[in-house]
């Protein structure tokens, strides 16, 4: 889909990173993940490596598409905040932007307070960076046409030559 | 809707199962998920019913390989075929790149293929995205039962716009990978042809 193709380019990836590795440390969280909402992991920081954030991610998708829902049939536009409690972790869960979803992780060494508190500006800071990429995505098309215009039938025939 | 990280150099595509209860949408992702090599997919995730129905969807994310040094990312995904299940088929639709749609070849199954075919098309509507300019498969699964439709009828009824189609039986895995193929294959060449 031409409209809604995402392009990230590797600077702004790298601000995206930037804050939200910051954001582990401010709110002593043990994972973040960004996730858009069609359910692909867009960027992740934290100690938790190795967790299935593929999964993840297309789980969180779920959850926010499902509550979304939820949320026009009683008459509300969305539920922004999403805090899921657990035995060790608990997940918070919230809306950046349009279209992705941040997700926090954290355990008893941060608390609930501090979460929301780092992640409301972190949030509304990633909200500007996508909103950045979004334009430059828009505008590259319009531009240059698709970064892949070079692909050949037989690239893609050779991704199922096995 | 693809995602493409110059960053970590990967695209990512999302690929939606569609089609009536009970077609064989999800054993269509456990041929795949079965037959592929542990390096190339991850976990397959179903929320299920108790019965084993859809109750949400089944994912599965596979690595295709590399195209020009971008690796390539497909997420497979299945919607819930039973028709109260509506308004979360709307939900697993949302950034889809390309679609295929299983059909139950049983002849008695042929209204609720039409049925789902309509919903896919109105779903896709209210989202904006036509069904005729999606990347776009059609499986007539089941094709090993007594029962099942002759061919021309299914393509008549279900293929107006002659898309690619494959026989299958995907509790065998006949035209499983044939039909991913096909979709792939056309979310990629849609890639290259976007913006051009
Ligand atoms: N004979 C035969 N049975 C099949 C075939 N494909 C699937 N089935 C069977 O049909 C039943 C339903 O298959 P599922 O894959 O669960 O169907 P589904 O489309 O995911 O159904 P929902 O989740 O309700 O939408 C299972 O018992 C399968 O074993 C086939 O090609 N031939
Ligand atoms: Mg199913």
């Amino acid at each position: 889909m031409l409209e809604s193709q995402l392009v990230m380019r590797e600077d702004d990836f790298t601000r995206i990173q930037t804050v939200i590795e910051r954001l582990t440390r401010d709110a002593n969280a043990k994972g973040i993940y960004i996730v858009d909402k069609a359910g692909q992991l867009i960027a992740e920081a934290g100690e938790m490596q190795g967790i299935d954030s593929t999964s993840l991610a297309s789980l969180t998708a779920g959850c926010i598409a499902a509550t979304g829902g939820l949320a026009k049939i009683v008459g509300e536009e969305e539920f922004p905040i999403h805090f899921h409690q657990g035995q060790r972790d608990n997940l918070h869960i919230t809306l950046v932007g349009e279209r992705m979803i941040l997700v926090v992780v954290f355990d008893e060494r941060s608390s609930l307070g501090l979460v929301r508190l780092r992640v409301k500006k972190a949030g509304a800071e990633l909200a500007r960076i996508f909103e950045d990429v979004k334009k430059k995505s828009e505008a590259d098309a319009a531009a240059s046409g698709s970064p892949f215009a070079e692909i050949t039938d037989d690239d893609i025939d050779n991704l199922f030559s096995d | 809707m693809s995602f493409i990280n110059y960053s970590s150099r990967e695209i990512n595509c999302k690929i939606v199962y569609y089609g009536p209860g009970l077609c064989g949408k999800t054993t269509n992702l456990q041929h795949i998920y079965n037959k592929t090599n542990p390096d190339v997919k991850g976990k397959m995730i179903s929320l299920a019913t108790e019965t084993e129905r859809t109750l949400f969807f089944d994912f599965l994310p596979l690595a295709l390989g590399e195209i020009r040094g971008f690796k390539t990312r497909f997420h497979l995904y299945t919607v819930p075929g039973q028709v109260f299940y509506d308004a979360s088929r709307k939900l697993i639709l949302k950034g889809v790149d390309g679609v295929v749609f299983v059909a139950d070849s049983q002849i008695e199954r042929m209204e609720a293929n039409v049925e789902s075919l309509d919903n896919l098309k109105v779903n896709l509507l209210e989202q904006g995205y036509e069904l005729e300019k999606i990347p776009y498969v059609v499986q007539y699964n089941k094709r090993d039962l007594p029962n099942a439709a002759p061919l021309e009828e299914m393509k008549r009824l279900l293929n107006a716009t002659n898309v690619p189609e494959f026989e299958a039986c995907a509790t065998t895995g006949k035209g499983v990978f044939e039909t991913l193929k096909a979709v792939a294959k056309g979310v990629l060449s849609d890639l290259k042809k976007m913006g051009s």
